[in-house]
């Protein structure tokens, strides 16, 4: 049924395409199963398909972004027998999720400069240190513990997931997003490589936002944070009232 | 069946908080404990981050100890003066507690803090009520009676109240004191803090036994609630979602607790209880000791 039901969006976006749009005939469409991944109280990751259609023969990688910030990576040392935390890094231009799709292996057709220039693959995620520990001379390894915690808590892959293309033109992948991504705006970037240059390129947006209840918890707890703590005394005082009453009956 | 908790911004199992708020729940009736020693660390191990499951905690404790001591007042076993000036010394040293785990936070030692917190007083308290029901289950009361009253130094300090309920006359300073210890302890550790006020208000203080659990409740109460307040506001990590999960398998597990617990004897209760306490604190050690999978670990910046 799924199947039938994605056959039918890809072949009507693909038609809808064909009749609007003769003027680009070089680029590269790209559509989502949902444009907005939401997190609600049942949220436990979510799968989200990536399908398109590209204008020529070529390979094809997707790389998504989570929004970038600053991330502090923490080395722990033994002090008098308990690991304790020491040394700090403030490492910069982070993604918080980085994830990439492609027909075959990236480094069958990736150019090294073009994995370079734009940052494709985590390895090249230009990472760098805050100003205020540029002079630490070893960084590197707090990039590299960076990339290796974020692929153990399933926010990074270092391994391309498989595209594959439903004839020459189209093409399709499912990413999988873990219940621990975090919420903003995610770039999706599609490439299409061919003879070792880009093609055709196309950026898509994806949002991910928390929805319903638990949007209006997180943000009451954010905005209104006094009120928050007030209010979750009170439910805790009727929960612990309402205990008693029943006890007491029982 | 799995639920997103919107403060811990991860999914669990609905199924594993419920039982864990009934198993800490059926221990703490079973016992009559609050159990916040037993749940704060059980929500580490199943990978809530420490700073949420200490303030959560907090708020579920509110719950417990307001149902508890409704219970203690209908018995007429709270002195409500003494209670009120222990609040006093709770209050002040909830807040600096909350403070101090906000520095503690910032400087990313507040993880090694609490567990190390937990360590300590997990060992001794476990240590102490082992010896304690051992001797008791050998000997079988050995009457010992100490004398309330023998006259020291904290007789001479200023300030002396007079706590009827309690049959005391003791500078205010003392209870103050005893509360400002708890306060900090429930705002590090995410407890309520009876197995360190209990004792002291038993020994330090001299209150008779009979007010001494509805008394420390009632402190308990305002503490808790003061560090829900101020770790809502300083941290935002105060889990709606999750107390309310923990206090429905508390309230139920708790009453099967007392029920059950009406058969056992006291002294092979205690002594279950402590071993109970230092299997969760050698876990907890082991895991400051042992070699961590990874020497690096990641945390949010906050404009450091």
């Amino acid at each position: 049924m799924k199947r039938f039901l994605f056959l039918f969006i890809v072949l009507s976006t693909v038609w809808a395409i064909k009749l609007s749009s003769p003027a680009q005939a070089g680029d590269i469409t790209v559509n989502l199963s949902d444009p907005i991944v939401k997190i609600t109280a049942g949220f436990s990751g979510t799968d989200l398909l990536i399908f398109g259609v590209v204008p020529s023969d070529g390979d094809v990688v997707i790389v998504v972004r989570g929004p970038i910030r600053e991330e502090i990576v923490r080395k722990k040392d033994k002090v008098m027998g308990v690991w304790v935390n020491r040394d700090k890094m403030v490492l910069e231009n982070v993604p918080s999720l980085y994830m990439t799709a492609s027909n075959r292996s990236v480094d069958e057709f990736m150019p090294d400069g073009i994995a370079y220039t734009h940052q494709i693959g985590a390895e090249y995620i230009r990472i760098k240190p805050h100003k205020d520990y540029a002079h630490v001379k070893d960084w590197e390894r707090f990039r590299h513990a960076l990339i290796r915690n974020k692929v153990k808590q399933n926010l990074y892959k270092q391994e391309s997931a498989p595209l594959v293309f439903l004839g020459n033109r189209l093409f399709r992948t499912k990413l999988h997003f873990p219940s621990n991504v975090s919420v903003g705006t995610f770039g999706i970037e599609t490439y299409l490589i061919r003879k070792g240059k880009i093609a055709a390129f196309e950026t898509t947006l994806l949002n991910v936002r928390k929805f319903g209840i638990e949007a209006d918890i997180y943000n009451f707890a954010h905005r209104h944070s006094l009120a928050y703590g007030l209010l979750a005394i009170i439910v805790a005082g009727l929960a612990g009232w309402m205990a008693n009453a029943a006890f007491r009956k029982a | 069946m799995q639920i997103y908790l919107p403060i811990a911004e991860m999914s669990v199992n609905i199924f594993i908080l419920l039982g864990l708020g009934g198993g800490v729940g059926f221990l703490s009736g079973l016992f009559g404990v609050g159990g916040g020693f037993l749940m704060t660390p059980l929500l580490f191990f199943i990978g809530i981050p420490s700073p949420v499951a200490v303030a959560t905690e907090a708020n579920q404790i509110v719950a417990s100890s307001i149902s508890g001591v409704l219970a203690h007042f209908r018995r007429d076993n709270v002195d409500v003066k003494m209670g009120f000036v222990l609040m006093i010394g709770g209050v002040l040293g909830s807040t600096f507690g909350v403070w101090l785990f906000t520095y503690l936070k910032s400087l990313g030692q507040i993880d090694l803090v609490i567990k190390l917190s937990y360590v300590v007083f997990l060992s001794i308290i476990g240590f102490l009520m082992l010896i304690e029901s051992l001797r008791s289950i050998s000997k079988k009361k050995r009457d010992v009676k100490s004398k309330a009253h023998h006259h020291n130094w904290m007789h001479g300090l200023p300030f002396k109240m007079r706590f009827r309920k309690s049959r005391l006359y003791i500078s205010a300073l003392l209870p103050i004191f005893v509360g400002f210890v708890v306060g900090v302890l429930a705002a590090i550790m995410g407890v309520g803090g009876g197995f360190v006020m209990v004792p002291a208000m038993i020994y330090l203080l001299g209150m008779p036994t009979s007010v001494v659990v509805g008394t420390s409740l009632l402190q308990i109460i305002f503490v808790t609630a003061n560090v829900t307040i101020l770790q809502a506001v300083n941290n935002q990590t105060v889990d709606v979602v999750l107390a309310m999960l923990l206090m429905i398998g508390g309230v139920i597990g708790a009453q099967f607790g007392a029920r059950f617990g009406s058969r056992l004897q006291g002294e092979h209760l205690r002594g279950l209880l402590a071993l109970i306490v230092l299997i969760v604190c050698a876990k907890l050690s082991y895991d400051l000791i042992n070699v961590p999978a990874d020497l690096y670990s990641l945390g949010r910046s906050e404009n450091h």
